[in-house]
């Protein structure tokens, strides 16, 4: 029986040891039901993002609608030049170009908050370093090897690794800003938040109405719950 | 006074078609156990189910489209731009996933109260077929969304076929359509997953309903109720099934509605159980995940393969564990139904086999180690032992006497004061402190209840000794 005891747990703390490897991930405070947060996500995503990425599941409508824009004053403010209401949301950049510039087709961001979750999305935003050995001079401590520069490094600034050696590896401890950028830290950790809130309202603009209407749904079950019950206790009186 | 238009018309049908019939045999007339308890709400929950999975599957037919190029977006476009094509969708998916949970529940009832016994073996044979078309309803709907893990994990499984030897390649082949999933393979899958399996499915279904009417229900006491009729050939302790189970099974509709839409509502991907992360991601045949992992309801199985070493062997060890299921009526040779009145050797051996199956379960939709690797061999030995080893243990079996009538249990209320009374032994009340006493909680002594060393230990010892008889 002790066998078997020390078995499990030796098993349970392997299966932990396997998990933390991924490196830990910090965590976003986004706020879903933030519209100036979104907004401002949305204005950021344009401006920085959307240059290579599409979100092509959402049209600017949608957005003007979930975002409480007036669709005038999202098309002049946050859309792109000459962007329709009913567009979806495109990158002006053509795959040829892409796949001769990068080497592949930047991905479409839609749904990318849902394969990746939040957290991962705001640790690789800021998780940009110096590394002259990478074709664009950056690496990132989340996404190794990675084969985006750094766009918002003006934003950001630049910051350096610190590496360890582990077992012979090398292993980013931590990140050091090295040249600061236009924003102070601070400014810079509410833009990235306004991004992976934007993103993760892009990833599934129901959710807040999901959310919503659950509780309404859930009473009129609890009451039919109540009256089922009453009434199965009713026909059983004659059974036992 | 003349008879009105529709009662004509009724009148018309009836003379012509055997309704009043039909309703009598299996609803009103039909004679059930009066002693079913929790386990036996998950029969009419996987019609429930079923029905929900139609509904909503034909709604996302609607618009969903079956092409390599389309899937993906439209299944976005349900999710985004079709009036409540969100609601739909999360139902069915979720609806997949309570739909083995429930099977598995229902499943379980059987090995328990021995429902798959002399003379309801065909029932159980019937539930197998069901399980098994509702495996291959599963996969080839988790194709449909042509997502990364939909792709991969129907390559995975379809690239079994050619560990078969001689035809393995060609039938593999066959079953694609093309050398990897491609766009023919999700044509065909649609097709099966649209209309061809839930037509057997239901026809499946039909006849499982078919035979247990004919051979009547079995109960928690494995009692045939059948044998004590009264002087109108009525069992003595059945109830017709309506109005007594229809209104019973009406709350346990509720009861599961209320998790079903907590799900929906609040966690549809399930921490990525019931909507795995990766599957949204497109389809990418140049780009393997790290880790395919099916969705959790295959896990048990997917656990087994991977325990054993060789890749044929391993897919004969995945069959074999469903196929072992099928013979269960004549693996176990215990002449007692019912787990309450069998042996300690089977109850010790039921828990470890529902234990092997959720370790396994859960490894499986972990990447392998060395060391679960072994844990994963250790569920599949006791698992095949569950069922290879059944015709031996069961014949040791101390069995106990089987009452001639079914017994009365104690209903949810008598639970309930008995849940409270062991509250209060286990638990003191201790003295308010002034600050407390202020409080508009004072009343309440659930704040300042501690655990009773004594309470504790005795209703450890209670426990333990009902444990023991029980287990002996």
């Amino acid at each position: 029986m002790k066998r078997i005891i020390t078995l499990l747990l030796f098993c349970a703390l392997s299966v932990n040891g396997y998990a933390s490897e991924g490196g830990a991930l910090q965590s976003a405070d986004i706020d879903l039901s933030d519209k100036e947060s979104l907004q401002r996500g949305a204005k950021n995503f344009v401006t920085y993002c959307l240059g290579c990425h599409s979100i092509k599941y959402i049209r600017y409508k949608r957005l003007a609608q979930d975002l409480q824009m007036d669709e005038k004053k999202l098309l002049v403010q946050i859309a792109p030049q000459n962007a329709g209401i009913y567009d979806q949301m495109f990158t002006a950049m053509n795959r040829h170009d892409s796949e001769k510039w990068f080497g592949l087709q930047p991905p479409d961001l839609s749904v990318i908050a849902r394969s990746r979750g939040k957290d991962w999305l705001y640790s690789y935003l800021k998780g940009f370093y110096v590394d002259h050995g990478a074709p664009l001079g950056v690496n990132n401590t989340v996404f190794p090897d990675v084969g985006m520069p750094n766009v918002l490094w003006q934003l950001q600034g630049q910051q350096q690794a610190v590496m360890k050696m582990v077992e012979g590896k090398q292993i980013v401890e931590g990140l050091v800003l090295d040249k600061p950028g236009t924003l102070s830290e601070k400014e810079f950790d509410g833009l990235v938040t306004d991004l992976v809130n934007f993103l993760v309202y892009v990833g599934e603009p129901t959710q807040l109405e999901r959310v919503s209407l659950g509780k309404y749904v859930l009473l009129f079950l609890l009451l039919f719950l109540g009256i089922s019950y009453l009434l199965k206790k009713e026909y059983w009186k004659d059974v036992h | 006074m003349k008879p009105s238009r529709l009662t004509l018309c009724g009148e018309w049908i009836l003379e012509r078609f055997p309704i009043t019939k039909l309703w009598e045999e299996h609803m009103a007339h039909y004679y059930a156990p009066k002693n079913f308890n929790f386990w036996y709400f998950f029969g009419s929950l996987a019609l429930l189910v079923l029905v929900n999975q139609i509904l909503t599957g034909i709604l996302l037919t609607m618009n969903y489209k079956p092409d390599a190029k389309l899937a993906f977006d439209s299944v976005e476009y349900i999710m985004r731009e079709v009036n409540w094509g969100w609601l739909i969708r999360y139902m069915h998916s979720t609806g997949s996933s309570a739909f083995f949970i429930v099977v598995y529940l229902h499943m379980f009832r059987g090995l328990m109260y021995g429902s798959f016994k002399h003379p309801r073996e065909l029932i159980w044979i019937f539930g197998m077929c069901i399980f098994v078309a509702l495996m291959a309803e599963a996969f080839m709907g988790y194709l449909l969304p042509w997502g990364q893990m939909s792709y991969w994990g129907a390559q995975v499984i379809i690239s079994l076929f050619s560990a078969i030897p001689v035809i393995g390649d060609d039938l593999s082949l066959w079953v694609r359509g093309d050398y990897v999933i491609s766009d023919a393979t999700l044509n065909r899958f649609f097709a099966f997953h649209v209309i061809a399996v839930p037509l057997v499915l239901v026809m499946l279904v039909f006849l499982h309903i078919v035979a247990l009417h004919e051979v009547g229900s079995n109960n928690p006491d494995g009692v045939e109720i059948k044998k004590q009729k009264d002087a109108n050939g009525i069992p003595l302790d059945g109830i017709p099934f309506h109005p007594y189970y229809t209104v019973k099974d009406i709350v346990g509709v509720a009861v599961f509605l209320i998790f079903f839409s907590v799900v929906i509502f609040y966690m549809p991907e399930m921490n990525g159980f019931f909507l795995e992360h990766a599957n949204f991601i497109p389809a990418d045949p140049m780009k393997t995940p790290e880790h395919i992992a099916p969705v959790w309801y295959f896990t048990p199985f997917y656990s087994v393969l991977r325990a054993i070493p060789d890749k044929f062997a391993g897919v004969i060890g995945m069959g074999g564990a469903i196929v072992v299921l099928f013979l269960l009526p004549w693996l176990d040779r215990g002449h007692v139904k019912s787990v309450r009145y069998r042996g300690g050797i089977y109850k010790k051996a039921l828990f470890l086999f529902v234990v092997s199956f959720i370790i396994l379960g859960y490894l499986g939709t972990q990447p392998p180690t060395p060391v679960s690797t072994v844990i994963a061999r250790i569920c599949t030995a006791i698992y095949f032992g569950f069922f290879l080893l059944m015709p031996v243990y069961t014949r040791w079996e101390k069995l106990k006497a089987v009452p001639t009538r079914v017994t009365e249990q104690p209903t949810l209320e008598d639970r309930l004061r008995d849940a409270k009374k062991i509250y209060e032994e286990v638990t003191i009340v201790l003295p308010a402190t002034p600050e407390q006493a202020t409080s508009p909680l004072a009343k309440c002594t659930f704040f300042r209840r501690r655990p009773n060393p004594a309470g504790l230990r005795n209703a450890a010892k209670r426990f333990a000794k009902i444990l023991k008889t029980s287990l002996d």
